[in-house]
């Protein structure tokens, strides 16, 4: 027990969850009790991965291990789970969704996504997304009296299912050829001297592809965000993001390390192919959380850029970019989430015309996060496209790092747009004063951060820097 | 130096903007006590530059008020400092900008608080962008200031203020890639960003050329250069007059001092080699533009041409690596930097009164506004370049350093005068001259000539064309020793290059 308190974690979370869900059935209307119980639990589990950081540890016969980079993951994990809790709550109760479920499912997704990232051994990882992904199946459908909310759900399932199988196909692949599930045995072979594996490589790749939703796995992206309820596509667009691309690099980083040469083109491609269709297509949209989707999309090409890679350099540049990234969408998704009025919500982009005059707030944080989103310096959003691109022009991938900043600069139209129609156009709609808490902090910190990130950048990437030489 | 006056200068308009940005009150109030706070600050600001200036040693060689410290660990360093060439510039900043604060107080009728943010956040970046030593610093505030521009003519301008800001941001930020993807090629492949030590290093020559194209397109863009200087006429045309002024005065010279600090201070043996290329576009510029400006029927678009076209004189003069040539370039920088003030404040004035900027909407108005007339002939003839003017010193400086380089440009480049003449000129007549009358003026109106802030701010870029014009040693003087020093160790590099080669 000594030993293998690290997994004390997990074992929180999913008690809390049996704990929550107990506590739901006998007891109505604890919402608002337990809510505030589960981010007190969170809130320790942060400390306590804060404390336990430098912990590394390998379970059950390489199973399942915890190092510094895993830590850091499930730690971004938490902030977001906890910033869902805060921005979710007042848009739940106005839709009459405030259900203990909601709560329950959460922390099951979350302890899916720790098992994720935790994975050593290839049935872990598909355990720990399939956890997960069902979760998020269900929350995307969570809003019954929806039919696009049920049809998002559904969606998603039967296309997430198709991944999962894919992913499936390739561990046994996986099996087939080398005997073994085991990341740190795979990566023992070496790419001439098992070269099937590669068939492995390709499946277990789309699988993971379709979580980040990179580009040709995207299309469930825009419905899913769109139809699902707009708390639950913020949730989507950022903690199970996070999870996935850690996996990312881990799958990439530990067992396949030896196959650099045979996955780096794939991943050229998938990353050029998500940066371009995701700046192009967002130009025609209209509504705010498909743009978003798009958004997310051509985010996640620049954060395989620094996959593709694969230096210390570029994946710490990754790490960083994921940070950036959830900062970003999670202010973003809040001033999505106050654009309300009468207990209606307002999704498309041209009702975002009334907040400036009414709103100046609102209207400025919005405009700093599309303006950091863009990747306009001294903002966060530019550093984060800085480092990317820094370990890409190391290896002299010149016409790469064009291509991509060529990208940058097509996507900074739409949110250009989006601000011109916040400022330049005339006032329309008067929206509610915000009297939710939760969205007022996390709209005020995440503008906060990404504002001042430029004074000392360094903060960040020293830690991340320690951390990467974990898996490198 | 006991104080950080540099770093004062860059964020004391910020930190002013933080106070603007915590006004509360009726909306009356707010505007009051915006105007007083961005006004004070900026003419502080303005004081302390003079400061700046008063201390600044002009024999010596090298950086001055040299601030350091550390900053991204391993990569880049908060270094500022100021030589000759760039102690002007930012003296034109701080001038510029309180006339600016000035010129807005009775035409931005609403958000009254955010224009004076943004125009001080302009402010913080542009005096950033002439202060920084670091390569990656400078491209902090070169792209920062794209930011405040961008909301001020989209959200101020005039009617098609939402094309213009776009094409203004998109295209600047297109071209700052290249720029980004050079600075970062030189941090990888040199090791240091910092441009005291970069110019001591011999960069290879075939490096030179990737990172000198780089730096070129961005450059080029933001002068802006034939044939990317579409964006400009549609900025000016849309911005408000503060905008304008910002834009003509202050943003088309950062391009300029770029040119001299980093193409030619970091990759000379590239200037040298691309310099026939520049000349070529800057030759088209003087003359195309000019023939378009010809033809124009908008005031501020007349004079965003001519803009492009005097811009050209300081790439050629800056290209021509003589004494005299790059001299000429920081002079007409300055001295531009006045004039197309002086013009887009008149133009501004004329539209505050009448609501067009056609150039047929109006004639005759000296029999009207004789005061306004006289400024208005003033600068324009210092900006066809009249001797006693600072035009005139500009434009004859550049064309003598480019004689000695190849005369053809310097012929070429001479017409341009002729042909600035000739828009000025005509201009002048259809606005000044002949009997008044003035379209979609009601009977009742009555146009009224300059008040006393118009006056102020008016004459004070008068005196200063006139005074530069007469006496060109006050600047000339400062910048003498930094332009020689720039100069020698390009002639360095170069000699050494080419006794290797032979």
């Amino acid at each position: 027990m000594s030993s293998n308190f690290m997994l004390l974690p997990e074992l929180i979370l999913i008690i809390s969850s049996f704990i929550v869900l107990l506590v739901g059935v006998f007891k109505e209307n604890s919402y608002k009790i337990l809510n505030f119980i589960i981010l007190l639990t969170l809130l320790f589990l942060i400390f306590f991965l804060i404390f336990y950081f430098d912990e590394k540890k390998n379970f059950f016969g390489n199973f399942y291990s915890v190092d510094p980079f895993v830590n850091l993951i499930k730690l971004f994990i938490l902030g977001s789970i906890v910033f869902t809790l805060l921005l979710s709550k007042q848009y739940l109760e106005n839709l009459k969704l405030l259900k203990y479920e909601f709560l329950v499912i959460i922390l099951i997704s979350t302890a899916g996504m720790f098992v994720m990232v935790s994975a050593n051994n290839f049935i872990v990882l598909y355990l720990g997304l399939e956890l997960q992904s069902l979760c998020l199946y269900i929350m995307a459908s969570i809003n019954t009296k929806s039919t696009k909310s049920s049809e998002a759900g559904l969606k998603y399932f039967v296309l997430g299912s198709l991944a999962s199988g894919l992913l499936l196909y390739g561990c046994s692949l996986v099996y087939g050829f080398s005997g073994t599930l085991n990341y740190l045995e795979i990566s023992k072979f070496s790419s001439s001297q098992l070269i099937s594996l590669k068939f492995g490589l390709v499946f277990i790749l789309c699988g993971i592809a379709f979580k980040v939703s990179a580009v040709p796995f995207h299309m469930w992206t825009p419905d899913v965000y769109e139809g699902s309820p707009t708390a639950v596509t913020a949730f989507f667009a950022i903690a199970p993001k996070i999870a996935a691309i850690a996996a990312f690099v881990k799958f990439l980083n530990v067992p396949y390390i030896n196959y650099f040469n045979e996955w780096k083109l794939l991943l050229i491609i998938i990353s050029c192919a998500s940066m371009f269709l995701g700046s192009v297509a967002a130009i025609a949209q209209s509504n705010l959380k498909r743009l978003m989707a798009y958004s997310s999309i051509s985010h996640v090409g620049f954060i395989l850029a620094g996959v593709t890679i694969s230096t210390v350099q570029s994946l710490n540049a990754v790490v960083i970019y994921t940070f950036i990234y959830v900062i970003m969408k999670i202010g973003i998704f809040s001033c999505i989430l106050t654009l309300k009025k009468k207990e209606n919500y307002y999704e498309n982009i041209y009702d975002l015309s009334g907040i400036s005059k009414n709103h100046p707030l609102i209207a400025l944080s919005f405009t700093i996060l599309l303006f950091s989103l863009a990747g306009i310096p001294p903002l966060a959003g530019f550093f984060a496209k800085f480092y990317i691109f820094l370990s890409v022009l190391e290896q002299k991938m010149f016409y790469f790092a064009t291509f991509g900043l060529l990208c940058a600069v097509i996507s900074s139209f739409y949110y250009l747009r989006l601000i011109k129609i916040i400022y330049f156009d005339p006032p329309k709609d008067n929206f509610d004063q915000i009297k939710s808490s939760g969205l007022k902090i996390s709209i005020a910190l995440t503008t906060f951060i990404i504002l001042v990130f430029f004074i000392q950048p360094s903060l960040l990437t020293e830690i991340t820097l320690d951390v990467i030489k974990h898996i490198k | 130096m006991g104080w950080p006056i540099l770093s004062f200068l860059i964020f004391f308009p910020l930190f002013s903007s933080l106070l603007i940005f915590i006004l509360r009150g009726s909306e009356d109030q707010i505007k009051k006590n915006s105007i007083f706070i961005t006004l004070g600050a900026t003419a502080i600001n303005f004081l302390v530059s003079l400061n700046l200036w008063y201390d600044f040693d002009p024999k010596a060689s090298g950086y001055q008020f040299v601030e350091y410290k550390k900053w991204i660990i391993n990569f880049v360093s908060y270094k500022l400092g100021v030589d000759g060439i760039s102690l002007f510039l930012i003296l034109l900043t701080t001038f510029i900008t309180p006339l600016c604060v000035l010129s807005v107080i009775n035409s931005v009728k609403f958000r009254v608080k955010e224009f004076f943010i943004a125009l001080l956040l302009m402010e913080t970046f542009m005096i950033g962008v002439f202060c920084s030593l670091d390569i990656f610093l400078f491209f902090l505030f070169f792209e920062g200031g794209l930011i405040p521009m961008f909301l001020i003519i989209g959200i101020w301008g005039g009617e098609r203020r939402v094309y213009s800001a776009l094409k203004f941001f998109l295209y600047t930020f297109l071209g700052s890639i290249f720029l980004l993807i050079a600075i970062i090629t030189i941090y990888l492949q040199l090791n240091s960003t910092d441009v005291e030590e970069l110019s001591k290093i011999n960069i290879p020559v075939n490096l030179q050329y990737y990172l000198w194209w780089g730096f070129f397109i961005s450059l080029a863009v933001k002068l802006p250069m034939w044939p990317f200087h579409t964006w400009l006429p549609d900025a000016h045309v849309e911005a408000p007059t503060a905008g304008s002024v910002i834009l003509a005065a202050i943003l088309l010279k950062i391009a300029g001092y770029a040119f001299i600090r980093f193409s030619i201070g970091l990759f000379p043996n590239a200037s040298l080699f691309f310099s026939n290329i520049v000349f070529v576009l800057s030759l088209v510029a003087i003359i195309y533009t000019s023939l378009v400006a010809l033809m124009q029927t908008d005031m501020k678009k007349l004079i965003a041409y001519s803009s492009v076209a005097h811009m050209g004189y300081v790439t050629i003069g800056i290209f021509s690596f003589s004494k005299q040539g790059m001299d000429g370039a920081i002079f007409q920088m300055i001295s531009h930097g006045f004039i197309s003030s002086a013009l887009f404040l008149c133009v501004g004035i004329l539209y505050d009164r009448v609501h067009s900027r056609l150039i047929d909407t109006y004639k005759g108005i000296v029999n009207i506004m004789p005061i306004f007339s006289f400024v208005f002939l003033t600068s324009s003839l210092a900006n066809v370049g009249l001797p006693g003017t600072s035009g005139f010193i500009g434009e004859l400086l550049t064309l003598i350093g480019v004689f000695k380089m190849n005369y053809i440009v310097a012929l070429v480049a001479g017409l341009g005068v002729i042909l600035s003449a000739a828009y000025m000129l005509w201009l002048c007549k259809r606005l000044i001259f002949g009997n008044f009358s003035i379209q979609g003026l009601g009977k009742n109106e009555k146009l009224l000539d300059l008040n006393l802030i118009e006056k102020i701010m008016l004459f004070s870029l008068i005196i200063l064309i006139i005074l530069v014009g007469v006496y060109p040693n006050i600047i000339l003087d400062t910048i003498s020793s930094s332009v020689d020093q720039t100069l020698s160790s390009i002639n360095r590099q170069i000699i050494i290059k080419k006794s290797l080669v032979y």
